[in-house]
């Protein structure tokens, strides 16, 4: 099958999108002619021109805000807040207001609209251009948070999400934009709230998130050669989050280890992890374990960087902890 | 304007160190040896040195993702700078910033910013301080044309302009913010003219003209000192290279690009000097030669520097 990398997937995903509703425009900073500063709206202003490829003033609020009074009228706009830490902006126009606005108003409004968003470190970026803040939308009732990993999944995911209708948070980690995957020219749809098993295995399930699901699957082959079977679980959708097919896996393998890059205190593991406490405690042979980053800030220097980042190795070391 | 000869050799050597450090950098980034984003502020020296000239070490800064011109011109340490860009632990900021975050708050430099629009407020906060202690400090608050259109901005300048705080904000207008033309962020051709909706100065100067610049914060800081109140002033001028190191900037022609080279700070600087008889093409030599020689001593301290360990990426999260 053709092979697309992410950011082409997302591309195509947006492209296909607006050819068949014209209701679905995309906003955001540089998403014109500069075709986005990751190059993920690349070619779309051609196609569709100014009006339905939104380039805006840097002004975030006013970006999400727009297109949360936009969705409750009509339109399902795909807005591009360009790194996921400048979504501290707009927060009160996302948690405040697209979140609550159809329970407050006792389901009489719709918000079809999609904010996308990069995340990640790995480019000393530094502290401000680096974050995974995915656990703090997972916490909003109201929200839907999109996480995925492979091109096939960002495509029929982005679909799913704009043809949603509430505000889905789509994150995309900006380092794997380049990772070339299988995606089928046509439309299709990965549904929401469904994670997919990346690697089946008996030994112990690897629940990972976005650019770790790599990491997780290098760690696999790397154990294999161990005798370690790994199972790798990725959620792809992290609110709501697919508790079953991850019970089902911890029944497998009784042993779980939770990977993501965001900081590990209070980040998605932490209700992952307590979850699978919840409801599969009695097949558990030990306890959950959890690898995400420091809590710190994220650092510039590579080598503090690298130190910061969830290592393979770390992986490696936290699956032979729970399989010992 | 009578400006005192000492002065006006500082503000030469500042606008060169500035334009060395950053063609220095755009080098040593396209080599590999610094990381992250960098922001070159080639094009803009005039604006820092022109506001810096007036301010004392006690004044405090805050500067944007674009500040290395911003730091140089408030005494920043071009060892430290240069060590920072390279990741190592003798950097500003221990390695932890990068060209985003570079600070000295013994200079009053409160930071670069990786956020547009993230200094206004910190500004206005420096600037509650020297009220509130009864200081006579002033702030500058360094920001874009794009920065502007942040809501950020109405609610400092806002804040600063009902309570009377010591903050003049510099506006850096370079005519983009990344790709988008100021003409299609905002309404009004000028930045200053909204200073009117706050009841306070707003002045539009020749950014590349450092007198000029000078001249009108000058002002402005006088008004800030006397307990007036704030001042915008817009400095009008061009970033010669892409937004960051790497952006093909297809959004502007060449001829727009050449049309302000010609309006270049520095040969306009030089001109001046020369006819006001301050400096002789031999002394201009002279420091240029000098500063060649700093930015070299900079690199050198860089590239000998050690990296920080990685178990420092635990360190200085809290006080
Ligand atoms: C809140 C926020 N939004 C967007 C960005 C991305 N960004 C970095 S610099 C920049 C343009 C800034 O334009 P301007 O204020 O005119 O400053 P200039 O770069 O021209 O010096 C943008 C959009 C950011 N860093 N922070
Ligand atoms: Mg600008």
């Amino acid at each position: 099958m053709r092979k697309l990398t992410i950011r082409a997937a997302i591309n195509e995903a947006l492209r296909q999108e607006m050819r068949r509703d014209p209701n679905v425009y995309v906003i955001g900073e540089d998403v014109g002619i500069f075709g986005g500063c990751f190059g993920v709206t690349a070619g779309l202003i051609d196609e569709f021109g100014p009006e339905r490829v939104v380039d805006t003033p840097i002004t975030e609020s006013a970006i999400v805000g727009n297109s949360l009074g936009a969705a409750a009228t009509g339109l399902r706009p795909v807005a591009e807040i360009m790194f996921m830490d400048f979504v501290g902006v707009t927060m009160d126009q996302i948690f405040n207001q697209a979140a609550k606005m159809r329970y407050m108003f006792g389901g009489k409004a719709k918000i079809p609209m999609v904010i996308r968003m990069a995340c990640g470190a790995g480019g000393s970026a530094a502290a401000q251009h680096s974050q995974s803040l995915e656990a703090w939308f997972m916490h909003v009732p109201g929200l839907k948070v999109v996480a995925p990993s492979t091109a096939y999944d960002a495509k029929g995911l982005l679909i799913s999400s704009i043809r949603d209708d509430n505000p889905v948070i789509f994150v995309e980690h900006k380092f794997i934009y380049d990772i070339e995957g299988e995606v089928p020219e046509e439309i299709y749809t990965v549904p929401l709230g469904k994670a997919d098993v990346k690697r089946e295995g008996d030994d112990v399930t690897v629940v990972a998130t976005m650019a770790m699901v790599y990491k997780a699957l290098e760690a696999a082959e790397e154990l294999a050669k161990e005798g370690i079977s790994v199972e790798v679980v990725d959620p792809r959708t992290l609110q709501p989050l697919d508790n079953e097919t991850i019970i089902n896996s911890v029944k497998k393998t009784h042993k779980v280890v939770v990977v993501h890059e965001a900081v590990k205190f209070a980040g998605p593991g932490a209700e992952i992890a307590a979850m699978i406490a919840e409801e599969a405690f009695d097949y558990l042979d030990a306890p959950v374990k959890r690898v995400g980053a420091p809590f710190t800030p994220v650092p510039f220097s590579p080598v503090l960087e690298q130190a910061y980042i969830p290592s393979t190795e770390k992986i490696i070391a936290a699956i032979k902890e729970v399989v010992a | 304007m009578a400006v005192e000869k000492e002065k006006l050799q500082w503000m030469y050597k500042n606008m060169l160190t500035i334009r060395n450090f950053e063609e220095k950098v755009a080098e040593l980034f396209a080599a590999g040896k610094c990381y992250g984003f960098v922001h070159l502020y080639v094009g803009e020296e005039a604006v820092a040195t022109g506001v810096c000239a007036n301010l004392r070490k006690e004044d405090y800064i805050t500067s944007t993702h674009r500040g290395h011109g911003h730091l140089i011109s408030k005494g920043g340490d071009l060892k430290l700078m240069m060590a920072e860009l390279f990741g190592r632990r003798t950097g500003y900021c221990k390695g932890k910033g990068g060209s985003m975050h570079i600070a000295d708050v013994e200079l009053g430099i409160l930071g670069a910013n990786g956020i547009v629009g993230g200094g206004f407020p910190i500004a206005v906060g420096a600037g509650f301080t020297a009220k509130y202690k009864g200081t006579d400090h002033v702030v500058a608050c360094f920001f874009g044309d794009g920065a502007s259109n942040q809501g950020t901005f109405h609610e400092a300048l806002n804040m600063a302009s009902i309570w009377k705080l010591p903050v003049i904000f510099v506006n850096e207008n370079n005519l983009y913010g990344i790709s988008l033309s100021q003409k299609k962020s905002m309404n009004v051709p000028d930045v200053a003219a909204r200073a009117a909706a706050y009841n306070i100065p707003g002045l539009v100067v020749d950014g590349n003209d450092v007198l000029a610049v000078y001249e009108a914060v000058q002002e402005a800081v006088k008004r800030a000192r006397s307990g007036e109140g704030p001042t915008l002033i817009e400095c009008k001028t061009y970033r010669y290279r892409g937004h960051f190191e790497g952006d093909p900037t297809v959004y502007r022609s060449d001829e727009e690009v050449e049309e302000w080279r010609k309006k270049d700070p520095i040969p306009r600087f030089e001109a001046t000097l020369s006819q006001m008889g301050i400096m002789t093409e031999e002394q201009m030599e002279k420091i240029r030669l000098e500063v060649s020689e700093m930015i070299e001593e900079a690199v050198k301290f860089a590239e000998e520097s050690p990296w920080p360990s990685p178990e420092e990426v635990l360190e200085d999260v809290y006080a």
